[in-house]
């Protein structure tokens, strides 16, 4: 907190673009513009990922974002950065992902290329040496030549960190990665710096907004989640599915869209192997919009079911009871 | 600044008491936030802190609970709309009774705050100390000077204020008192609670919202326990250099070491098999221990669990199907509170698994042995002791009654490498320790 008054100009300035100076006074505003950006972008926030991207600035924290496949984490990110008008930068994880994919690595064949091509001017820079030894010496004076900012491959991190005006770092997938990666992670984050022992230590002149996501099929070391502000995404509730819905395909009739989402709520409560997401209800919306659907029965639903189930036996177990669930939503949809 | 910490830090104790693990860094984000977004709204408030303390599920949903607890503000009552004469000009009257009867519902609420910070209500531990509690805050308040201001107003004749007044101090002293509880279920934290602070806290005895948290506490202990030792066996993967399988492998080469060979000590995951007593009396405790042993799946690589009482059950099924509360309540439906028979469930065991044991497995057996005077079949305790690498005993009862009446205990105690009493939530710990150690 003494550290407060001690931030660096550039820190705030971002800070700024999350509409933190005005803030102080009145967060509740801030929080509102937050929201309302992200709308702009076709985001629609709960007022909890609102709260959560607004801290994120506010405290330049990275942002732990957990919960299950299609409810909208990577487009969280891709909306903050539209709000935020900075570049997205993305790094998506896998297993065996290491610093050579992440961080940066040398431009191998540019390197080659260029002591060929440079070979006849080598060859008289090292004419006038007489023995091996003051050859060696001359060639130690220049190795840093080929070692340099244009044989440097950038990756997603090194971009990040070296983006100008800042940027949104999404780490998809983070589960995904290796423990060791995970430490690796850690160090950047904790500093917002990285050294490169050629050339020296880069530090982001303004440190980027970093959202990190993870489906949780893997545990995070503690380490980790203490560095974050970590927000949990569920499934929305039926009304701000049905704003999604109508953000995202605005073509469908409302009294469909609210079927729909009735439709798609009911199916969660059902035991299936995986659960039709946001995504998943927005595709199905697109599809109904495609085919001139406009009043849902139980036909059209056995026939689109596959746009919202991944599983043959999911699919089954739906279809078999599509007009009781098609019932109760049509009593749930008249409800709201 | 320290008006915006105080509140802030006895949130976090409370926090820290109900099990939530809040490191320091996380203390200061919890500040900083708190700088940003403020006291004033309240739902604003605990998506912050939540957002910034919580980091899964579980500590999520302690942390709702926390959080509705300690800024609980409903606890002051509506005060009446001020009075129409001049009481209030009285300069007599003493500061408490002109907040009481000025309505100003804010100023009283911070006085209350106050003052129970300056009593350390929140170092409350018994519910003994209560009383003295609710006195001491009434007395920070300056409840003294409301008495002498009532018998002054009835004196002067003004009987309805004074009526009026005296009824506002018992809701005061109702407010002070619900204050008192709050802290007390804040700080009451599980395993204290469950410790020696209360001896109310045994399994055996526990109400159905006691029962809530320490499934809660129960979860988060075996999270806990379960990364600790994954981080013990990931140092461990590396090995130390095995320097005469290197110099071998390598004598193509002059001994100059090209390959490299590491020497890796095992570490097995333990496999467990837990047979659970669950008639009538130590049903409550086979909840906690499956509960647990479920929840450290990380730790312990493969449980098969057995349920016995008149006789015994293979329900390893039932518990990967269903959720182990649910579970445990299908088991003692189907089997339990019949009169428990040692012997006969011993036998059932190596009649039917016996050959399944073997030095890899530990053996754990929760129970009271008491086995109504039948044969305890110690022939099967003996073999089980040979086969398996551990035998583990958790007896629910105190251990003074352990052989008394028709408890086998001690001859059953034999034939186990350990032998516990298992009656608080601290002697999971206790057993977690023993499951992970290698041996």
């Amino acid at each position: 907190m003494a550290g407060q008054s001690a931030h660096p100009a550039h820190q705030l300035d971002r800070a700024a673009a999350l509409g933190r100076r005005s803030v102080i006074s009145n967060p509740n505003a801030a929080i509102d513009a937050v929201a309302g950006g992200l709308a702009a972008a076709g985001y629609i926030a709960t007022r909890q990922i609102a709260t959560a991207v607004y801290l994120g600035g506010a405290l330049q924290k990275p942002l732990l974002v957990e919960g299950p496949a299609g409810v909208g984490k990577t487009e969280l990110a891709k909306a903050a950065a539209v709000h935020l008008g900075v570049p997205l930068i993305r790094m998506q994880c896998y297993e065996g992902l290491d610093e050579s994919k992440a961080l940066y690595e040398w431009k191998y064949g540019k390197q080659l290329l260029y002591t060929q091509l440079l070979k006849d001017k080598l060859g008289s820079v090292f004419a006038e040496q007489d023995d091996l030894t003051s050859a060696l010496r001359k060639l130690n004076g220049f190795d840093d030549v080929f070692f340099s900012e244009p044989f440097l491959e950038a990756r997603p991190l090194l971009r990040a960190l070296r983006q100008e005006g800042g940027a949104v770092l999404l780490v998809d997938e983070v589960d995904k990665s290796d423990q060791e990666f995970e430490a690796f992670l850690l160090e950047i984050l904790s500093d917002f710096a990285v050294t490169i022992p050629e050339i020296g230590t880069y530090k982001a002149q303004t440190p980027p907004f970093v959202v990190l996501t993870s489906n949780g099929t893997r545990e995070f070391g503690d380490a980790l989640k203490r560095r974050c502000i970590h927000l949990a995404i569920g499934f929305p509730d039926a009304a701000l599915e049905e704003r999604i819905v109508e953000t995202r395909v605005p073509g469908v009739a409302p009294r469909l869209r609210a079927l729909l989402v009735a439709f798609v709520q009911q199916m969660r409560v059902l035991e299936l192997k995986k659960q039709p997401s946001v995504s998943e209800t927005i595709d199905w919306a697109r599809t109904l919009l495609l085919l001139h659907v406009e009043e849902l029965d139980v036909a059209i639903v056995r026939e689109t079911l596959n746009v919202l189930l991944k599983f043959e036996d999911d699919v089954k177990a739906v279809a078999a009871q599509a007009g009781e669930l098609l019932r109760k939503a049509r009593e749930g949809a008249l409800r709201n | 600044m320290a008006s915006a910490v105080s509140p802030m830090v006895g949130f976090l104790q409370a926090a820290r008491r109900a099990g939530l693990r809040v490191s320091v860094a996380e203390s200061l984000d919890a500040l900083r936030t708190v700088e940003t977004v403020g006291y004033d709204d309240r739902a604003l408030l605990k998506d912050a802190l939540g957002l910034t303390i919580a980091k899964s599920a579980d500590e999520k949903r302690l942390f709702d609970l926390c959080f509705e607890r300690y800024f609980n503000r409903d606890g002051v009552f509506d005060l009446p709309p001020p009075p129409a004469d001049d009481t209030l000009d009285d300069p007599l009257l003493s500061g408490l009774a002109r907040m009481l009867l000025s309505g100003d519902r804010a100023a009283l609420t911070d006085a209350l705050e106050r003052a129970g910070i300056a009593a350390g209500v929140s170092d409350i531990r018994l519910f003994t100390q209560t009383g003295g509690f609710v006195q001491r805050i009434l007395e920070r308040l300056g409840g003294e000077g409301l008495g002498r201001d009532i018998e002054r107003l009835r004196e002067a004749g003004r009987i309805e204020t004074a009526e009026l007044l005296a009824r506002l101090r018992d809701a005061l002293r109702a407010a002070i008192r619900a204050l008192v509880e709050r802290n007390l279920d804040l700080s009451a934290r599980p395993d204290a609670n469950f410790g020696e602070a209360r001896s109310a806290g045994r399994f055996s005895s526990l109400d159905r919202r006691e029962i809530e948290r320490m499934r809660v506490a129960v979860r988060v202990m075996a999270k806990r326990i379960a990364s600790r030792y994954g981080s013990s066996r990931r140092r461990r993967r590396r090995g130390f250099l095995d320097v005469r399988a290197t110099l071998r492998a390598n004598m193509g080469h002059d001994g100059v070491p090209f390959i490299t060979h590491w020497r890796r000590r095992k570490i097995e995951k333990p496999r467990v098999m837990v047979l659970c007593d669950v008639s009538g009396s130590v049903a409550a405790a086979a909840q906690f221990l499956l509960l647990f042993l479920y929840s450290m799946h990380e730790v312990v690589s493969d449980i098969h669990a057995f349920a016995f009482s008149s006789h015994l059950i293979d329900v390893s099924e039932t518990l990967e199907r269903e959720p182990v509360e649910r579970a445990v309540q299908t088991i003692v439906q189907a089997i339990g509170f019949r009169s428990t028979d040692y012997g006969r469930s011993l036998r059932d065991f190596a009649k039917g698994w016996m050959d399944r044991v073997d030095r890899r497995t530990t053996v754990i057996v929760m129970g009271d042995a008491r086995s109504n005077y039948t044969d305890p079949s110690i022939g099967v305790m003996r073999t089980l002791y040979a086969r398996a690498k551990r035998v583990v005993w958790l007896n629910p009862e105190s251990r003074w009654s352990w052989g008394l009446g028709d408890s086998e205990m001690l001859r059953y105690a034999t034939y186990c490498h350990v032998v516990r009493e298992f009656s608080r939530l601290r002697d999971l710990e206790l057993l977690a320790k023993e499951l992970t150690v290698a041996h």
